[in-house]
């Protein structure tokens, strides 16, 4: 039932440190999410996207040290086109998406905390209708837990390496097409 | 202070990035708690309801549980909270959000109706597609997971042609 305690408060830390700066950054807020949507309010794309470029350079070097391990999900067609779709869906009626809808709660928002029980009753119909799911799971290829350097036969550092060029580069364009909204109806 | 700038909380995250790899070897992700508590929640219920679903875990090695994903939603919310209660950030009484309140009026009622179907359909794809904004678009999408850079412009797209479609292009007047 549960993990080993060093774990669990390991993630409880992790948590707080994610909980604080999604809720700094202005994204538990539904018009900052439907902002982004509406190709308005950059402001999700841009932390997205730093997070990666940042993220994507340590981890890689993490790996490479044999400090920790790659932990994808298989790419299984159906499963990410069909739940892709499903998720962009929910996440522009609901307004916030899960992490960012938890952080809400903390905020103290009502109806984050309905979506997030919308949430809950969602995950209950994944798992009570698992079997009848499977074979649309099945109805296109899957390719596997496989990367991008992995899938076409390359070393990950060029991939690491340029991704967070180009995050750069597009960034900087982005802040210049885009800068900080003082405007923001929050 | 209030607001920090998204350069700095995206770094944040990188490098939080860094920390969960390092500590835990886990990514952040946050949808699989859901999925296990509502897993553990049914079982007690309902264990025939939830038979296929366990069979196919174990096959893969897994077991729904509080674990360290678990721990960090909780963390999410304990850090949120603080976080928007020290700096006065907290959520504005009733009020719906603005382009809502634009889009469908003032009512509490159909705010949180929507934001409960949303809630479901959202978490509904992220199970099928086994990831989130979290999960798939940040610590996917850093690790090169190919299943990842198709979901996250997937989910985009369709987020948008939904979110153009509810309040067209009048909305970008009201968030």
């Amino acid at each position: 039932m549960f993990e080993e305690p060093l774990k669990l408060v390991l993630g409880l830390i992790s948590g707080i440190l994610f909980g604080v700066l999604l809720q700094k950054g202005q994204v538990a807020k539904f018009q900052k999410l439907m902002g982004q949507f509406l190709l308005k309010d950059f402001t999700v794309v841009k932390i997205m996207t730093t997070a990666i470029a940042v993220g994507t350079l340590g981890v890689h070097a993490l790996v490479a040290l044999g400090v920790a391990e790659i932990h994808v999900q298989t790419a299984s067609l159906a499963r990410v086109i069909v739940g892709g779709v499903l998720f962009g869906t929910g996440l522009a009626i609901f307004g916030l998406c899960p992490g960012t809808s938890v952080a809400a709660c903390g905020e103290g928002r009502r109806d984050a905390m309905i979506g997030v029980l919308g949430m809950f009753v969602g995950a209950g119909v994944y798992v009570a209708s698992y079997e009848a799911l499977e074979p649309l799971f099945r109805s296109m290829a899957d390719y596997g837990k496989v990367t991008l350097p992995e899938f076409t036969g390359t070393a990950p550092w060029p991939w690491a390496g340029a991704l967070a060029v180009v995050i750069a580069i597009a960034l900087a364009l982005l802040e210049r097409a885009h800068p900080k909204r003082l405007d923001a109806k929050l | 202070m209030k607001v920090w700038s998204p350069y700095v909380v995206g770094a944040g995250i990188g490098i939080l990035s860094w920390f969960t790899f390092a500590t835990a070897d886990k990514p952040i992700g946050i949808t699989t708690a859901f999925e296990y508590s509502a897993a553990l929640t049914e079982q007690a219920a309902a264990p025939e309801v939830t038979q296929p679903y366990i069979e196919a875990k174990a096959k893969d090695g897994k077991v729904p549980k509080i674990d360290w994903e678990w721990m960090l939603v909780l963390g999410v919310f304990i850090g949120a909270y603080f976080s928007s209660k020290m700096s006065g950030d907290r959520a504005p009484g009733e009020q719906v959000p603005g382009l809502w309140g634009w889009r469908f009026g003032t009512s509490q009622r159909k705010r949180h109706a929507g934001a409960f179907l949303g809630g479901v359909i959202m978490m509904l794809g992220a199970r099928i597609a086994q990831g989130c904004t979290s999960g798939h678009a940040i610590s996917g999408i850093l690790q090169l997971s190919l299943s990842s850079w198709i979901f996250a412009p997937v989910m985009g797209v369709a987020g948008m042609a939904v979110a153009f479609l509810i309040y067209g292009k009048e909305g970008r007047n009201h968030v």
